[in-house]
């Protein structure tokens, strides 16, 4: 420790204010801090202070993140398997190809945000912040694994610069980076980010077996259901409830396995870092709506899908557990968090069920949602001021 | 007939060198000192020049916005120095004190059939007016109100607090007659606000007082969140608040007719050999108590508990309202990757740092704040510590956006500093909490 401490201090004159590369003080500052923890103390104020920061708290996002992670690079490996040989080929080379095609995405979101946020804090004369660390592993988990890496680039760039930086940085923004990215892309780009030829990372000129398809159950779905026909479990994939569960299916790298998910799930909750009113108060507002258009019925598949499969399918519970809880674009008041989630699973499932052209409303509601969150908070705290009013006048 | 409270949300903070039952007598230090700054929004006056000579209970200095508040000397002696800093602020007014000492001498024979105005004016002049404390905003109480209630804290739940059992032994006269005084103050209700399973011996002759009960984590010995759930605080309301052993100086001098500012501090902290409880004086040089039982140099003496109390030097003086001296390591170090894999146990209300958080349970703790000053990112942390019907959060973002209105209707006017310290104590962005609600509070104080 002493001999990196007295290494990182030989270089800091070269970085600090008057030295040769100054311009680069931010850079040097977050590597500094994130090796060591400053030998500041307390000025001011309470002189002991609590031993959680916002690099342990984003961290433990990240390392969240990891069982979907790991899951989704090799469901990468395993849906270009099953696409041109229709077999489900073996762990260690399924995960390999999926490395290969997942790490790049991985690397082009950190480089580009990274780059864009070290740059913005020198420009401001801020620490650099540790937001980017979960939105940059966020943006590739959300992305089919075909995406282009100039896509990524690009998507990221827009993300935290008109979705972020604008707004004064991390603590500001009003929409979730890593959607914002997302639907960036699919509005700009529809059709490298759905429809069928998307969810299996294929090298060039190679050609599908014949009984491949690449539909997901959302693709399914929304045709059943604008062709007016029925429910039937075999719209999934693999035609069961259990592959929608396990993630062995197709769909954005990291967002198919609800299993892996709730394990994320599992670490954020007893981290006490992501918000279980807003997981459980979503994942309860689809099953409500789901029930809903049960019980009213009607013709299409969307209608009558027993509702705790819309939980399961899509990103759903992706979103739910990771994305919803951002604690900066979610709602900000403990009540507030939980009319919040509840109105995010019903409006995705309204999307899903109304709108055959999108099928998945996740990212959707989620966006919508984070709009309307200072509205939430402000009735929250509007009932709160009210209480205080009525006790004067009592 | 009074309440009882559970208070459910809140921190215990256990550190190491909890002050234990035993009460040492160290010599009395050479000096004393006055420190104006203890006092929010004194603008002193000052009475005396260096080389005069006072007795105890002769006025140093007065308030410029009310002169009729005296600061008077603790003990009798002569004026040492008085200590000046930027712009020639007076920091602190040194005395140098007599071995014997000798009181200025106050009629105060006969004072339960003076007049209110009457026993004002000997609490003015004898310099206890001070200690009461005027809410909203924590300021000096104005001369000329009768305030809605008085509230008295009997407990404090602050780390290494005094046990008030311990410290105010002996003064179970003195609080009955200083709780008398107070009822005269004004024409609302005392409460008295004990701990419902601590020992309350030392209150047992305490009578005609509204006696509440509470229980629970930290903060519920803070006075603060003891009026939020008795009778919360509203626009226009004034409250007073003292602490128990400032009433028992109000006893004593109504009783013997002299200003006697002894009492009994605790001092504790993991860098200090001896923890317990010191014989004292307000005001008192703390170098004589520490010196020799310091483990090591590199250490912060505070005056009060480590959330709320001010740093001192360690041949320092205790702060005027303090009785109690905490001493705890400065963190000074670099930690590497510190934030990973913490390199020894610290206090916190996250479950994300397992071993400290369900494992230890006493702490050695320093002044690292374990990480830099960041924006608003994590939500529903301060609820957690903060047992008032207050959105804590919301009010701090209203007062970084200088926003009035919004501070007023979110209950500025139920907070002080040291309502909030806890949130300070948990916060993920390193927000510097009670500066902040500092800066709200001198803001609204000059609008109104």
């Amino acid at each position: 420790m002493k001999f990196l401490r007295d290494q990182v201090d030989k270089l800091k004159p070269t970085f600090s204010e008057g030295g040769k590369l100054s311009f680069l003080h931010s850079t040097f500052d977050a590597f500094e801090t994130f090796l060591f923890v400053p030998n500041h103390t307390t000025q001011n104020g309470s002189h002991i202070r609590d031993g959680i920061d916002l690099k342990r708290t984003m961290f433990i996002v990240v390392i969240a993140l990891v069982p979907a992670l790991l899951f989704g690079m090799w469901n990468v490996g395993h849906q270009q398997s099953l696409a041109l040989t229709g077999t489900d080929g073996d762990l260690a080379g399924n995960f390999w190809v999926g490395l290969l095609q997942t790490l790049p995405i991985i690397i082009v979101s950190y480089a580009v945000g990274l780059g864009i946020e070290m740059g913005f804090a020198q420009f401001r004369g801020h620490a650099v912040n540790e937001g980017f660390l979960v939105t940059g592993m966020l943006i590739p988990l959300v992305m089919p694994p075909d995406v282009p890496l100039w896509m990524v680039a690009l998507a990221t760039a827009f993300a935290v610069v008109i979705g972020k930086e604008v707004f004064g940085g991390t603590g500001m923004n009003l929409l979730n980076p890593a959607l914002t990215a997302r639907m960036f892309l699919y509005i700009g780009y529809p059709s490298s980010m759905s429809g069928d030829s998307v969810w299996a990372a294929l090298p060039e000129g190679a050609s599908t077996v014949d009984a491949y398809s690449g539909a997901t159950a959302l693709g399914n779905l929304a045709s059943a259901s604008s062709a007016g026909e029925g429910w039937n479990s075999s719209l999934l994939q693999g035609a069961s409830i259990m592959p929608s569960f396990l993630g062995n299916i197709q769909g954005s790298i990291g967002e198919t396995s609800v299993v892996a998910i709730l394990i994320g799930a599992v670490i954020l909750v007893a981290a006490g870092v992501g918000s279980w009113k807003i997981m459980a108060s979503t994942f309860l507002g689809g099953l409500f709506m789901g029930w809903i258009f049960n019980v009213l019925g009607g013709n299409g598949a969307w209608m009558d899908i027993p509702s705790f499969y819309h939980l399961i399918i899509g990103g759903f519970a992706f979103g739910a557990v990771f994305m919803a809880t951002d604690p900066v674009s979610a709602a900000q008041t403990e009540t507030g968090k939980w009319v919040y989630g509840f109105l995010i699973g019903v409006i995705t499932v309204l999307i899903r069920v109304f709108n055959p052209g999108y099928p998945e409303g996740i990212m959707m509601a989620i966006l919508l949602m984070n709009v309307f969150a200072p509205l939430i908070d402000y009735y929250v705290v509007q009932s709160n001021i009210k209480t205080r009013l009525k006790r004067v006048q009592a | 007939m009074g309440k009882n409270v559970k208070i459910k949300r809140g921190l215990d903070i256990v550190l190491e060198g909890q002050p234990e039952n035993k009460v040492y007598n160290v010599t009395a230090p050479a000096t004393f000192a006055i420190k104006p700054k203890d006092f929010k929004g004194l603008i002193p006056k000052l009475l005396v020049k260096q080389g005069d000579e006072v007795k105890a209970g002769d006025c140093l200095f007065t308030d410029k916005g009310n002169s009729s508040i005296c600061f008077t000397s603790p003990v009798s002696g002569e004026i040492a120095e008085i200590v000046r800093g930027d712009r020639r602020a007076i920091l602190e007014v040194k005395i140098l004190a007599d071995l014997e000492m000798s009181y200025k001498l106050f009629d105060t024979s006969g004072f339960s059939s003076k007049s209110r105005d009457e026993i004002k004016n000997l609490m003015l002049e004898a310099g206890l007016w001070p200690f009461i404390v005027q809410r909203p905003f924590g300021v000096l109480a104005d001369t000329d109100v009768s305030p809605k209630a008085i509230h008295v804290s009997g407990f404090d739940s602050a780390p290494l607090a005094p046990d008030l059992n311990i410290s105010l032994q002996g003064e179970e006269f003195n609080l009955k007659v200083g709780f008398e005084v107070l009822k005269m103050l004004t024409d609302g209700t005392v409460h008295l606000n004990l701990h419902t399973k601590k020992d309350k011996n030392v209150y047992s002759q305490v009578s005609g007082v509204e006696i509440n009960t509470f229980e629970g984590p930290h903060p519920s010995g803070l006075v603060g969140v003891q009026i939020n759930q008795l009778d919360p605080i509203n626009k226009g309301d004034v409250v007073w608040t003292i602490k128990p052993q400032h009433v028992a100086f109000i006893g004593k001098f109504f009783s013997t007719g002299n200003l006697n500012l002894e009492q009994t501090i605790a001092i504790g902290g993991s860098e200090f050999n001896t923890p317990g409880y010191y014989k004292s004086r307000v005001g008192a040089s703390v170098g004589n108590m520490l010196s020799g039982s310091l483990k090591q140099d590199n250490i912060r003496v505070i005056s009060g508990n480590v959330l709320t109390g001010s740093k001192i030097a360690q041949d320092g003086y205790l702060g005027f309202s303090d009785n109690q001296l905490s001493i705890i390591p400065e963190g000074d170090q670099y930690e590497l990757l510190g934030w990973l894999v913490p390199s020894y146990p610290r206090p916190t209300l996250s479950p994300s740092l397992p071993i400290s958080r369900f494992l230890k349970k006493t702490f050695r703790v320093n002044t690292n704040p374990h990480g830099e000053p960041r924006a608003y990112v994590v939500t529903g942390q301060y609820e957690k510590v903060m047992p008032m019907d207050i959105m804590p959060q919301q009010l701090v973002k209203a007062v970084l956006a200088k926003d009035l209105e919004l501070m007023e209707n979110l209950g500025i006017y139920e907070v002080i500093e040291e309502d909030m310290a806890l949130c300070e104590f948990v916060c993920t962005s390193k927000i510097s909490v009670q500066q902040v609600l500092s800066e709200g509070l001198e803001l609204m104080a000059e609008e109104s």
